[in-house]
């Protein structure tokens, strides 16, 4: 008796649609145990986590504030691995994207600038995202270097950059010391929606930009190309497609949302540029982004339920003092739990009675 | 004189964890697996063997339940990308998420506290010749594990039919499949090889190299030490000169940020990381030709009868 896995004939439909929901139920359960390890009541737990941050006006508007970063990143690294470009230095492309608006928001404070100043900065934070994100494609198209390894270095490369920056040249002078510039003028801020609420226009950026991944993948050749690229290098390269300069377009368009998500965070919820920034939203997209099966409307959906743990995680350490790595735990599991399922579209298990002897021929 | 030895000795301590990780990485990746979980396996391994080592009192146990965990994260990356046959870049990925969320929730009770390192060798006479003595026969027990561990695997791979098979594996999979050898098998314990070497180098970091544990402490050395083993061409021998290079480059920027050089603290902790991109740059151009990595390398395989 043994248990083998085998190739399914065609793609279960079935399974691709329950295969995110399957793994989050068994998520929910891994968690249920490890809750009660850290001798916590699970019910009280999951309570905390996943339906509390659902009661109140004020914690919806939060979900979808962390949403909008992760739907973003997420939207761009989505790109990059169905073209099988594999850029996880999203939280670096994040970190340059803030600090290069951040640049425009620093000179131009108190200088009564008109409101030329978000948009520029948003523009910019974008370029430099993209900039960022394009080391290591070139190095990758150009050189042959792992993308992988490159674009995760340059994640501490942006990370001590924006530290040298706040703590040296841009340090707010009347910051008692903090490693944080001043807070930024009201023209170098992003609007909220409601006044006095927490939700910002970056959200609505986020939906458009949601709806414009689902046009390209789904109405344009480029996403057309795109997918061949990823699916069947083979078939694209007899096609005619570039798959060189598929990589440099997705590793692009992902660097500049993750520059734009970052420089929104600062220049929104921050209001100021500090280390620490982000919680982790870069690496965090790409659990969205595999949840959300790689499909723009399944990434929005994934993106405000990893916002919900977070806001949840925040939560349950508030007032249950579970710690907040659990919160990573439980995104790690979730990520192992989704790719787990997403083999069970392509292939199913089969037991059979004894494997066939192999002739090993006589040496 | 002094500075010269003080300056050897740290670069040997800050290289160790490079060689112990790149090893067994190197290995696994022979096989033709691509585990991207280094990161996570080390920084459990750091955990675990922190906190076996303050439990206990015992720098071997501590080793030891460092190993064993980063054993326990292979498993999960085995069990996933060769038993489901998912993605090999995803899964690693994932192994590092959860390794980091996890290491922090064992290692939470053990932030503060402190244990005695590792104990250095001590030849009488022999361990204080100047300069040589204490670099040669002065180290912790370690470094000359990791030494000893290259020299071993070089012996393996090139020297041990088990090597040419495991190697075999990685190159082409449907060959080895089909000559008989049970290529899912060779790769989980190859897998498993790399969890323990991963796992140690996580615990070297808090049992030797600073005696207490904090949150996030191997800081990309798994990301480091899977860069080293495209810069040694997955030859172990060239490993040796990598790690050693990548240790100098992390201890040479301590010394110039102390010396008080006009250059910010933050520009020069980052040269590490440049390097890593530089050198993966210059490298992965020298061989336009032909790639040296393992055909078959990061590639799923699944059976057919």
């Amino acid at each position: 008796m043994q248990l083998i896995l085998e190739k399914r004939a065609e793609r279960s439909r079935t399974v691709a649609l329950a295969s995110p929901l399957i793994a989050i139920g068994l998520t929910i359960v891994t968690m249920t145990i490890l809750f009660m390890v850290l001798g916590k009541n699970p019910i009280s737990a999951l309570y905390v986590y996943f339906i509390v941050p659902l009661a109140d006006g004020y914690s919806l508007q939060e979900i979808a504030v962390k949403a909008t970063p992760l739907v973003m990143i997420a939207i761009g690294l989505s790109l990059c691995y169905l073209a099988n470009a594999w850029n996880i230095g999203a939280e670096g492309q994040f970190l340059m994207g803030a600090v290069a608006g951040s640049w425009i928001a620093v000179k131009t404070q108190g200088t009564g600038a008109g409101h030329w100043v978000l948009p520029a900065m948003l523009l910019l934070g974008a370029l430099a995202g993209a900039l960022y994100a394009l080391i290591p494609a070139i190095c990758k198209v150009r050189f042959g270097a792992s993308e992988i390894l490159t674009s995760l270095m340059l994640v501490y490369v942006a990370d001590l950059l924006l530290d040298y920056l706040v703590r040296g040249p841009w340090r707010d002078p009347q910051g008692f010391n903090f490693p944080t510039t001043a807070e930024f003028d009201p023209v170098a801020t992003v609007p909220t929606l409601i006044e006095g609420g927490r939700l910002h226009l970056g959200s609505i950026l986020a939906l458009i930009v949601v709806a414009a991944g689902a046009v390209l993948l789904g109405k344009t050749i480029k996403g057309f190309e795109i997918r061949v690229v990823g699916a069947a290098p083979r078939a694209a390269r007899f096609g005619g497609f570039n798959a060189n300069q598929l990589i440099l377009l997705t590793f692009a368009i992902s660097g500049a949302l993750s520059g734009l998500a970052g420089i929104i965070e600062v220049a929104g919820p921050v209001g100021h540029l500090q280390p620490g920034i982000s919680p982790g939203y870069g690496f965090t997209a790409i659990i969205v982004a595999f949840l959300g099966r790689l499909n723009p409307i399944g990434i929005l959906i994934a993106g405000l339920f990893l916002a919900l743990t977070f806001i949840g995680g925040e939560q349950a350490q508030i007032t249950m003092k579970i710690p907040l790595d659990v919160t990573k735990v439980f995104q790690g599991i979730l990520l192992f739990y989704v790719l787990a399922c997403d083999s069970l579209i392509l292939y199913r298990f089969r037991i059979v009675s004894s494997s066939p002897q192999v002739a090993r021929g006589a040496h | 004189m002094e500075l010269t030895e003080a300056i050897i000795l740290s670069v040997l301590a800050a290289s160790t964890p490079l060689l112990l990780a790149a090893t067994g990485e190197l290995v696994a990746e022979r096989s033709g697996v691509l585990n991207l979980g280094v990161e996570g396996m080390m920084i459990v391994g750091a955990a675990c063997g922190f906190g076996g080592a303050w439990l206990t009192g015992s720098i071997i146990i501590g080793a030891l339940c460092g190993m064993f965990a980063g054993v326990l994260m292979s498993l999960l990356f085995a069990a996933m990308a060769l038993g489901l046959a998912v993605n090999q870049v995803a899964t690693g990925l994932a192994l590092t998420i959860f390794g980091v969320g996890l290491s922090g929730l064992i290692g939470a009770r053990f932030v503060g506290e402190r244990i005695t390192p590792a104990p250095h060798l001590h030849i009488p006479y022999v361990s204080d010749i100047p300069l040589i003595g204490r670099v040669l026969f002065g180290e912790d027990g370690f470094v000359y594990l990791s030494l000893a561990l290259v020299v071993a695997v070089w012996w393996f791979l090139y020297r041990m039919r088990a090597g040419l098979i495991l190697r075999a594996c990685g190159d082409n999979h449907v060959s080895a499949h089909a000559l008989g050898y049970p290529v899912l098998k060779i790769r989980m314990y190859a897998v498993m090889f790399g969890g323990a070497c991963a796992g140690l180098a996580g615990a070297y970091l808090p049992l030797a190299y600073t005696p207490f544990f904090i949150p996030g402490m191997t800081a990309g050395r798994g990301w480091i030490a899977l860069a080293l083993t495209v810069f040694a061409s997955w030859l172990p021998g060239r490993l040796v000169i990598g790690a050693y290079l990548f240790g100098a480059v992390t201890i040479l920027q301590l010394h110039a940020q102390g010396a008080g050089i006009g250059i910010p603290s933050q520009f020069m902790s980052s040269l590490p990381y440049l390097a890593t991109v530089i050198v993966l740059v210059l490298l992965s151009r020298a061989r336009t030709g032909g790639s040296t990595a393992p055909a078959a390398l990061g590639t799923v395989f699944v059976p057919d009868r």
